[in-house]
């Protein structure tokens, strides 16, 4: 038997596996920005540079310094959030980055807090009344709903409810940002539709199999034995029950939604991060790849940990145990 | 209400066999079909540009005039070629890894672990994405290499993890003492024992690898033509909607109901290789 962690040593624990998995990252990261073709002094440079000029460039990238240097180096410029300047634009990345991540980030939480909304609900009623056929309907749609696309369902929305009853644009946003907040609202509305319905599809699954194991548990059983009725046995002990695995998947979902909007980015033409990514592979433009790829890494590993925290706030069992993820 | 549920769902687990058979079978007898016929020559312009469906052409026409519903049907054999393959891929690099950090000493191990938990929060299309990015050219084969590496780290995961509960088992202490080799014990107790978990998890990366194909082609970074990839169809489709709807439907269609037919394959032979869950599904 372990002594009971105080929350401080568990923080201390998970904090450090935080920094852990960051600097595993950073590693990863190194060694696919290696990987990419070609040496990226060449992506500053047109063709027919001298040799002058090529060495020139390998100086300012760092590409012909040692490779440990050059990791080094790299960790320390992403600890100061130093993540340089797109080759391209000559812009600073990390400000293209905030610039884009007005589109991302709220497209992310509206999206996923709708897809709650919808799966909640829809997934206990899937789970309590599957011998009705509406029980059954839930779970085939969500069947569908796994199995279609987010590029597709983006397409069938915008014929829908932009080309045909006209109700929102088909896609952009406006030039000024958040600063015109309606437009800015109205453009999000569809995208935040397609993202909320492919995140509810996958989440309701996960719901109605959670309620089907506390439905099925004994502690139901001892509770409605005890003269509890069905619905207050299910609020007072399934609750919390349930919902410690459907959080999991939640932090999940939620970094997988973040970084899976570059395809809805495309259907409606947004300026969110994932076009910035998309943009920045064709373009070759490495520190706009390495920059979007570090942030993202950082906020899902962020997401991960506020999720085990949760978890643990919620369910005392785990208290005792390790924080190992 | 448990009995009951435990009763009904005998019938729904074969009409889901069933079903996913069905819809798979579909795809793979009109895959083989296009190998020695299709309807037109697919790059034939055969008709009027963003003709509407009719006899002659089931789909309509794309906007160079050639007919849509051949293409889809060659779709129907690049995404089983690339579903196959890519699982295929993702399922050796991805068992090998997980047998091994499944022996591996607890820090590789650990390492590794943490290592696939952070790849596995990153979905299987940005890593495909990244592996485009990093060959020069895109190719039917480079998605294909792409999709599998993005997928080697879910199979890895799952592996390391049923391959650790299998290690802990009595009989394998026995056959250590009686003097099987590591890699006997690989071979005569952890596969055969972790397979049926596996190959119901194929089929659902294969419908993961089927999406995620359709995406990167969708966003410029799939096959180039005239590989008729149904997420390249649908992106071309996206521009003249309004013209011509259906386009932008049918591909969409053949992809859902090829994904949905393994699911249901998979759901289906886990019903029959699982008891168990018969009652929860």
């Amino acid at each position: 038997m372990r002594r009971p962690r105080s929350i401080l040593t568990y923080l201390l624990r998970r904090f450090a596996i935080l920094l852990l998995s960051l600097l595993i990252a950073a590693v990863v990261l190194f060694v696919l920005l290696r990987l990419l073709p070609g040496d990226p002094a060449n992506a500053l440079l047109g063709v027919g540079a001298t040799e002058a000029q090529i060495a020139a460039a390998r100086t300012q990238v760092g590409s012909d310094q040692p490779l440990l240097t050059q990791f080094v180096s790299f960790v320390g410029n992403l600890a100061r959030f130093d993540l340089g300047t797109s080759f391209v634009s000559k812009a600073s990345v990390l400000g293209e980055i905030g610039n884009r991540l007005s589109v991302t980030v709220p497209l992310t939480i509206l999206g996923f807090l709708l897809a709650i909304a919808i799966a909640l609900p829809l997934g206990i009623i899937a789970a309590v009344k599957a011998d009705r056929w509406y029980g059954a309907a839930i779970s085939i749609v969500s069947q569908l709903g796994i199995a279609i696309p987010v590029f597709w369902l983006g397409i069938l929305i915008v014929t829908i409810f932009a080309i045909n009853l006209r109700l929102f644009p088909s896609g952009g946003f406006p030039l000024k940002g958040w600063t015109s907040f309606g437009e800015a609202a109205v453009a999000l509305a569809l995208p935040v539709l397609t993202v909320a319905l492919v995140i509810a599809a996958s989440l309701l699954r996960y719901v109605r199999s959670a309620t089907q194991d506390v439905i099925g548990s004994d502690y139901i059983r001892t509770a409605r034995a005890l003269g509890s009725g069905f619905t207050e046995a299910l609020l007072r002990h399934g609750v919390r029950n349930g919902a410690v695995p459907v959080i999991s998947i939640l932090g999940i979902e939620l970094a997988t939604t973040f970084l899976g909007a570059v395809v809805v980015e495309k259907v409606f033409a947004l300026p969110g991060l994932g076009s910035m990514l998309l943009l920045a592979i064709q373009q070759r433009d490495y520190p706009n790849v390495q920059g979007v790829l570090f942030i993202s890494t950082l906020l899902v590993l962020l997401i991960g940990f506020a999720a085990d925290l949760l978890q643990r706030f919620i369910d005392p069992r785990l208290r005792g145990r390790a924080g190992a993820p | 209400m448990r009995a009951v549920a435990a009763s009904a769902p005998r019938s729904r687990g074969s009409a889901t066999l069933w079903l996913g058979l069905l819809l798979v079978g579909l795809h793979v007898a009109v895959a083989l079909l296009t190998l020695v016929w299709t309807p037109y020559d697919p790059t034939a312009l055969t008709g009027g540009r963003l003709a509407p469906p009719s006899w002659e052409h089931w789909a309509g026409t794309d906007r160079l005039g050639r007919d849509f519903f051949t293409q889809i049907m060659i779709g129907s054999r690049i995404a089983l070629i690339v579903g196959i393959s890519a699982v295929a891929i993702g399922g050796l690099i991805g068992v090998t890894l997980g047998v091994l950090a499944a022996f591996a000493t607890r820090l590789l191990d650990d390492a590794l672990a943490a290592t696939l938990d952070i790849l596995i929060a990153f979905p299987t299309l940005l890593i495909a994405m990244l592996v485009v990015a990093a060959s020069d050219t895109a190719s039917l084969g480079t998605a294909i290499l792409a999709l599998g590496i993005a997928l080697s780290a879910i199979v890895a995961r799952l592996t390391r993890i049923l391959a650790k509960r299998v290690l802990l088992m009595d009989y394998i202490t026995a056959a250590r003492t009686s003097g099987t080799s590591r890699i006997g014990v690989v071979f005569q107790h952890v596969l055969p024992n972790i397979w049926p978990t596996l190959s119901v998890n194929f089929a659902l990366q294969f419908g993961l690898a089927v999406i995620a194909e359709a995406s990167l082609s969708y966003l410029g970074l799939g096959a180039p033509p005239p590989n008729a990839s149904w997420g390249r169809l649908l992106q071309e489709a996206q521009g003249t909607v309004y013209t011509a709807p259906i386009g932008a439907i049918a591909p969409g269609i053949a992809l859902v109901s090829l994904v949905i037919g393994v699911n249901l394959l998979a759901d289906g032979l886990r019903d029959i290789g699982d008891p168990t869950r018969r009652a929860s599904r």
